[in-house]
């Protein structure tokens, strides 16, 4: 019965699939709504909605499909009936008023009720429009009107109340379309790990100290090893401003992502504009930072090379030359050669592009991916990515250690 | 899904006030015998919560704090090698008996345990990112094998299993399917006002409306970087009954601010809205 409210939350992008549903039948048939629309709700949403940046689109799919359920289920005529008997007349209404109030004949009242349902998206107390309390809305409950439908109160008919709260939309403000991947991210990222025994040894080795034991004949002898320690580096440089602004945001995540990552030994995050000139500034505005000979010198062969952009700019923009702080100079180094000697220094190196794939084999875009291996900014490119980076990684690691 | 759910409803406590939409989730992880995932604002009573249900339902709670270094190993069993090393050196003890130096963690010990528990595992999203992932089958499946002997353990009554997240770390969608969510809201005044009743039975109830009032009041200013939460209101209102405040107005002079805001900006940034630059009291 409730499977097209299902397909409803799917179109919403609230992923319930069987499992879901089964456990929703199983609290159904446990009778944990307590047979209203209310207890529905709230036993739905606890089941159905997995984070609270759902919650809103939940709100808005059972608002879109029970809206009909509920408006159809009352018993409209029923309730008239109550209201009338319970009606009290208020003093202080003018007679020219109260007969205003009661032109409204049913068919009217029960047009104008489910309009107004619809329309309202909040509680409302007092006043003459809205459905809720104490006002001379002709629906409502302890109001004046004379004629019209009561919503809630004293019959116990709690229908109203799960569509006014999914209606009141509390939960807008935790929508949060945009972080919905940076888990996936932070897994792409984690694959760059890579642990090494240093430091001090505080950590029991049980294999070793098994057999250095047996080798004394039983006499114990206890062999301790240096903990296992993050050792990954990674330079990330990334274009600001310009052409690079619609990716702002995309980028930022990327760089949030990476920059709470734990299993980082050494993180350094640059910025450039277009091109790198020479230097890598500390700051989107471009202040601070270091020349790339001093990069270069500072930081070893390991360390792994992350450069985020479009890489499309005019094509006279590569050839601007300058010397290492960034200043036009006719003898100075155009811009790819500067990137050039950033991929000569870094073993592995990546340049990670948001514009579309297609785009990339003309212009700046293809000059670059000649320096570079590039891969798109998205999660099966970032893992693309990362593979790349550490491939090789344990021969060349084994190598060393021989 | 063996057993029969439980008729137990869940209604709050004397000292634990909830919401019915808390009570569904609640009901629907008892029956369904499913973990309770609890999100929310600091200091909304996640935590409390599960208290609230071992008192209600009198089970017994076990809890199981996680922290960075956490791994999911740690909450099944812990064989403790160097204690088997040692006694084998000086010949105290039996060796032989592996058992002997298997210490159950606190999953293993709901699951032994020969009467219901409530399992409370205390903010899952500080530990490492894969955490979740291998809870998958044990919290599933309610049974795990202690590799070392051979031997499973396997649940002897499903245990209540109550999970908090403070949201620093995204958890997995697999993980996420298996539980019930739940967000507390940020109580709204009426509650709010049952909830200091309980917590402060007796008080003056000027003095409780105008704490309500400079509370919301705080709250609602935008430029806090952490707005004050329940438990420090709690906290709050008991200070100024030790110190026999009666009277609260918000400028300047309001009294053990401390208590509600914890940030040195936050301070100051009331200090300059209600008291012309100079700071409060705290």
């Amino acid at each position: 019965m409730f499977l097209p409210f299902f397909y409803e939350l799917r179109r919403r992008g609230l992923k319930v699939g069987a499992q879901e549903a089964l456990a929703l039948a199983g609290a159904l048939r446990a009778g944990l709504h307590d047979s209203h629309l209310d207890g529905f709700y709230h036993v739905s949403r606890a089941l159905l909605v997995h984070s609270e940046t759902q919650l809103d689109a939940f709100d808005q799919a059972f608002l879109a499909h029970f809206q009909g359920v509920e408006t159809a289920s009352l018993e409209l005529t029923q309730e008239l009936l109550n209201w009338l008997e319970e009606a009290r007349e208020r003093p202080d209404l003018s007679p020219e008023e109260l007969a205003l109030l009661e032109q409204l004949d049913p068919e009217e009242l029960r047009r104008l009720f489910e309009e107004r349902l619809k329309e309202q998206k909040e509680r409302h107390d007092g006043g003459n429009r809205w459905v809720g309390t104490g006002g001379t809305s002709p629906f409502g409950n302890n109001g004046f009107g004379r004629e019209g439908i009561r919503v809630g109160g004293g019959a116990g008919n709690r229908q109203g109340r799960a569509l006014m709260q999914a209606g009141a939309r509390r939960y807008a403000g935790y929508r949060d379309d945009v972080v919905l991947d940076t888990r996936q991210m932070a897994v792409a990222l984690r694959k760059l790990r890579a642990f090494a025994r240093d430091g001090a040894p505080d950590e029991l080795d049980v294999d070793e100290s098994i057999a250095a034991t047996a080798r004394n004949a039983g006499e114990l002898e206890v062999v301790t090893r240096p903990p296992r320690r993050p050792n990954t580096r990674v330079v990330l440089a990334m274009d600001v401003g310009g052409s690079m602004d619609p990716y702002a945001a995309l980028v930022s995540r990327l760089f949030s992502v990476a920059s709470q990552a734990t299993h980082f030994k050494e993180l350094r995050t640059y910025y450039f504009h277009n091109c790198v000139y020479g230097k890598l500034y500390a700051t989107p505005q471009l202040t601070g930072g270091i020349t790339v000979p001093e990069l270069v010198a500072q930081v070893g062969r390991h360390h792994k090379l992350v450069m985020v952009g479009d890489a499309s700019m005019a094509p006279y923009e590569l050839s601007i030359r300058t010397d290492a702080q960034g200043h036009y100079k006719t003898d100075g180094l155009e811009g790819l050669t500067w990137l050039m000697q950033l991929a000569q220094h870094f073993e592995r190196n990546v340049w990670l592009n948001p514009e579309p794939m297609g785009t990339w084999r003309t212009g700046t875009i293809s000059v670059i991916a000649r320096v570079f291996p590039m891969f798109a900014l998205t999660v099966e490119g970032l893992g693309e990515a990362v593979t790349h980076l550490t491939r090789g990684r344990t021969v060349r690691g084994a190598a060393a250690r021989r | 899904m063996s057993q029969a759910p439980t008729p137990v409803r869940f209604k709050g406590t004397d000292t634990y006030l909830t919401h019915e939409s808390l009570q569904a989730a609640v009901n629907c992880a008892l029956t369904l015998q499913r973990p309770l995932l609890v999100k929310g604002e600091p200091g909304t009573g996640k935590t409390l919560l599960a208290e609230a249900i071992a008192e209600a339902l009198g089970h017994r709670l076990i809890t199981w704090h996680v922290k960075s270094t956490t791994r999911a190993q740690d909450g099944l069993y812990v064989y403790d090698t160097v204690q088997r090393l040692y006694d084998s050196r000086f010949n105290d003890g039996d060796v032989r008996d592996i058992r002997k130096y298997i210490r159950q963690g606190p999953l293993g010990e709901a699951f032994s345990s020969p009467e219901r528990v409530v399992l409370l595992i205390d903010e899952v999203d500080k530990a490492d990112l894969e955490f979740p992932n291998d809870l998958l089958h044990e919290l599933d499946r309610m049974r795990f094998r202690v590799t070392e002997t051979g031997d499973e353990v396997v649940a002897k009554h499903r245990p209540v299993v109550v999970i908090t997240s403070n949201n620093e770390k995204e958890l997995p969608d697999a993980f996420l399917r298996r539980c019930v969510f739940h967000f507390i809201d940020f109580p709204d005044t009426e509650l709010m006002r049952r909830i200091v009743d309980v917590h402060h039975p007796g008080l003056d109830s000027a003095l409780s409306e105008q704490a309500l009032k400079v509370f919301y009041e705080l709250r609602s200013f935008t430029r806090l970087r952490k707005k004050p939460s329940t438990s420090e209101l709690i906290d709050w209102i008991a200070v100024l009954k030790a110190q026999g405040v009666h009277d609260l107005k918000l400028d300047e002079q309001l009294p053990f601010l401390g208590a509600l805001l914890k940030k040195e900006q936050d301070l100051v940034s009331v200090a300059e809205a209600f008291g012309r630059g100079r700071r409060p009291r705290a």
